[in-house]
């Protein structure tokens, strides 16, 4: 699922730990020993990521499916 | 699953077999098909379904004799379908000329004596398999005998134009021939390659090792036939084109001619229809009277088991379709395992294989390919996760327990209530206990926990091994007494797995030894209708235990159509619900909807399930022990998934407390944990998302827990809401949170499976 997966609404949550707006960077998804890279909503200073509840349901759950079913 | 049990199986499934009037006829004319395209008023399809096995329809379909309409299913409601008339019909509206395809042609040469319809058949197939043709002839003109019917039936210029298109085919034909002299013959057999003789004429000179082929009619008996002297022309062009292949003339022709046919097409429920008569005797059906007859045509097909089971319904075939997809699955290599899906979502209820004329058991068909695909570590991980999960739960501390009943220090029987009705109802647990005890001697046990039927319906063979063997463990350290089971589910794994220990089920035991004598609310005296859970399919004796319980309540029933043996699952059956959520919600609704009466039922999943879906149900002790807190049985909502939980927490807790004295454990060991203090505020809402996507209450204290205590959180300045992560097990959970007065506000969750790591600054 390599691509761009952020959406502006995601950018409005801060990183309550560092108390930084969320930027758009590369994260690392692995799921049944498959690893795939997308650029996902994060934090800039600790990374951590967003998934977004249409993200979680939509796109990934797709992704899950496929390599389940591989 | 190897290539010689698919086999096996697909023949099981005869849907694909052939209806009765195609196996009929002697050329195996598609019927069904060109009577649907008829019914449609499709004429031009119909004529090219005739087109494609008849030869000369012109001719064959204004005279054809239909032997297959003394087969036709329609006698069982009403008459047969004129088969012929509609041929007729047909073949006498105005078609668009078509051309006539060939293979290329071929070096050898036959020639072919007569014209009758037998010689001329012989020649239309010869010729299109591309072999020289030249037709013998002893009179002036062909097909005499097809001329020499009345006008009004075959007018002459049919035959003529029909037998026109064997000189398209590039047919040489020769009239005036001295086929009677033996020295023309003997010229005949030298000349050409092969040679027929056809009906009428010197068919004794039969000689097929050295070429020499003929006319068999008489063995047939249908010398008067037009279709069946076609059809002897068939047979013979076939023997001819194998003769001149070289390979064997007989091998693989059983089906030549007409054959019994497995095909099973239900008739019963069929209102009876008389045969449409044509207005006009002679010359046969208009369209539209062509139409209406075409429209009784019952389409012969099976599906019995389709038409009964949402699930193979769903996925747009039948068993015999499935069980290849099924092979396929499992052979594949690389790429997607395209019947993952449909391995999964069969409930295993057996239906199928009640209904079906074969006995096909997709339930086993499935469960082996679930055992199959755990044991190659090809099982999806989410597909029956959560249901697995559940179980861990009822064989944990938090709710497993064994004990003699209070002050026994013996069992001579046991209850065993199961997890699902500790889970909807636990009080009816209490009061069915204190009664069990009242009425058996000798001390009645008391075993809470799972029977591990989600691990059994996974394919998970060993896990459900290692556990069931813990239960019989329990059983054992009871000193073996009877086991009394509430639900059905139960008593199907204990008595396949646990075959030395005697049980029975609650509504044999109350229905042997007897109701509470208290019994003064009065039942009403509309009918409710009986559910029987789809696990009693093979227990009749339940069932009736059940229906004299009713009796002796005052209770009136009604049954359903499909009850007893014939029972559908209420999707709750093979972990249907956790594979497919929504295919299970189609099949309860199909349940729900086949009696506008309240439902009763005796397994606790099956209430909760047509309770969820909007169904009035009543469980058979809410009319036995009722509560006088709960006048409307059937209108009792189905606990969600976490007080599913939380209500076999507190039936533990209490019955501990209550009838062995060991203390409140509940608030004191499992509220210990800091996450279980956090309070929350649901809106329903949210709870109904909870439901819907499965997540329970202690998984999101979880998350808030960690979030609050780690800081590990996104913030929303416009909203003041918290966005937090947490992994308990295999799946990521997220919850969109805010502080409010007294805990903390929920407003959304959802999950994933996926791990993801950011990367910071990129
Ligand atoms: S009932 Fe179903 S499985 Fe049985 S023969 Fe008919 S279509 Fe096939
Ligand atoms: S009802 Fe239709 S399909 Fe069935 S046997 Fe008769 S013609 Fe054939
Ligand atoms: S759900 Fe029941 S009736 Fe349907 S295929 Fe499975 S076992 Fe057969
Ligand atoms: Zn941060």
């Amino acid at each position: 699922m390599n691509g761009d997966y952020s959406s502006p609404q995601d950018l409005a949550w801060k990183c309550r730990k560092c108390n930084i707006n969320l930027i758009v960077g590369p994260a690392t998804l692995t799921y049944m020993g498959n690893r795939m890279t997308a650029n996902l909503s994060q934090c800039p200073i600790c990374g951590y990521v967003l998934i977004s509840e249409e993200l979680a349901l939509g796109k990934m759950a797709e992704v899950e499916q496929v390599l389940e079913d591989k | 699953m190897d290539q010689k049990e698919l086999r096996l199986l697909e023949n099981q499934c005869i849907q694909e077999e052939p209806p009765e009037c195609m196996a009929a006829c002697p050329i195996h004319l598609d019927v069904r098909v060109f009577v649907g395209q008829m019914a449609r008023g499709a004429f031009h399809e119909a004529w090219k379904v005739l087109r494609k096995t008849m030869p000369f329809p012109g001719i064959l379909g204004r005279i054809c004799d239909a032997p297959c309409r003394d087969h036709c299913k329609r006698t069982k409601a009403g008459q047969a379908i004129e088969i012929g008339l509609l041929e007729r019909a047909c073949v006498t509206t105005s078609v668009p000329k078509q051309r006539i395809l060939a293979l290329p042609k071929k070096e050898k040469r036959i020639a072919i004596v007569g014209s009758d319809l037998d010689s001329l058949t012989a020649a239309w197939d010869l010729s299109r398999k591309g072999y020289g043709i030249t037709l013998f002839e002893s009179g002036e003109q062909l097909g005499r005998s097809l001329l020499a019917m009345p006008e009004a039936i075959l007018p002459r210029d049919v035959v003529a134009k029909e037998i026109l298109d064997l000189d398209e085919l590039g047919v040489e034909i020769r009239l005036n021939s001295p086929i009677h002299d033996k020295f023309f013959l003997a010229y005949l057999h030298r000349g050409f390659d092969a040679l027929y003789l056809g009906q009428g004429d010197i068919a004794e000179l039969r000689d097929e090792d050295n070429g020499i082929f003929a006319c068999g009619s008489s063995q047939h008996g249908g010398a008067g036939s037009p279709v069946w002297q076609a059809a002897e022309g068939r047979w013979a062009a076939t023997s001819m084109d194998r003769y001149l292949q070289k390979v064997s003339l007989t091998a693989g022709r059983e089906k030549d001619g007409p054959y019994p046919t497995k095909l099973y097409t239900r008739t019963d429920g069929v209102i009876p229809l008389p045969t449409v008569q044509p207005l006009d005797q002679v010359q046969g059906y208009t369209q539209d009277e062509a139409i209406r007859e075409a429209g009784r045509c019952l389409q012969c097909q099976c599906l019995e088991c389709v038409k009964v089971c949402a699930y193979l319904k769903h996925f747009g075939g039948y068993p015999k379709k499935y069980a290849r997809e099924i092979y396929n699955n499992d052979s594949i290599v690389m790429g997607s395992r395209q019947a993952n899906k449909l391995i999964n979502s069969c409930s295993l209820c057996g239906l199928c294989e009640a209904v079906c004329p074969e006995d096909f058991a997709m339930q086993t068909l499935c469960i082996e390919a679930r055992r199959d695909m755990v044991q190659k570590g090809k099982m999806p991980p989410s597909a029956h996760e959560f249901a697995l999960l559940d179980m861990a739960f009822s064989n944990s501390e938090q709710f497993a327990m064994v004990r003699h009943e209070p002050g026994h220090k013996a069992s001579t029987s046991v209850f065993f209530p199961g997890c699902q009705l500790s889970a909807s109802a636990p009080a009816m647990v209490k009061r069915a206990y204190a009664h069990l005890r009242q009425i058996i001697p000798g001390g009645v046990g008391l075993m809470l926990g799972c029977c591990n039927a989600p691990a059994s319906w996974a394919g998970q063979e060993d896990r459900f091994q290692t556990e069931f063997s813990g239960l019989r463990d329990q059983w054992i350290s009871l000193g073996r007494p009877d086991i009394i089971l509430a639900c059905s589910t139960c008593y199907q794994i204990f008595q396949t797995y646990l075959p030395e220990a005697k049980i029975k089920s609650l509504w044999q035991v109350l229905d042997e030894k007897g109701l509470p004598g208290d019994l003064s609310v009065k039942h009403g005296a509309v009918p409710l209708t009986v559910h029987d859970p789809c696990t009693t399919r093979h227990e009749p004796e339940t069932q009736q235990n059940v229906r004299n319980l009713l009796r002796r309540l005052g209770q009136p029933y009604e049954e359903l159509e499909l009850g007893r043996n014939h029972t559908e699952c209420c999707g709750f059956g093979g972990l249907m619900q956790n594979a497919n959520p929504d295919l299970a919600k189609t099949v309860v609704q199909r349940l729900s909807g086949q009696s506008s009466a309240d439902y009763l039922t005796y397994c606790a999943g099956c209430r909760d399930n047509l309770a969820a879906s909007g169904k009035r149900a009543v469980y058979i002790l809410d009319l036995i022990f009722p509560d006088t807190a709960m006048p409307d049985p059937g209108s009792r909502k189905r606990p969600g998934w976490s007080l599913r939980q939380e209500n076999r927490i507190r039936l533990k807790d209490e019955l501990l407390n209550e009838l062995w004295r060991e203390g409140s454990r509940k608030m004191a060991d499992t509220r210990a944990d800091d996450h279980e203090k956090i309070i929350l505020n649901i809106s329903p809402e949210v709870q109904q998302t909870l439901e819907d996507r499965r997540i329970l209450i202690p998984d999101i204290q979880k998350v808030i827990h960690h979030a609050e205590s780690t800081g590990e959180a996104l913030f929303h300045p416009a909203t003041g809401h918290y966005m937090t992560a947490f992994k308990p097990y295999k799946a990521t959970f997220w919850v969109e949170y805010s502080v409010s007065a007294c805990g903390f506000t929920l407003h959304n969750a959802y999950s994933h499976r996926m791990e993801v790591a950011g990367k910071g600054q990129p």
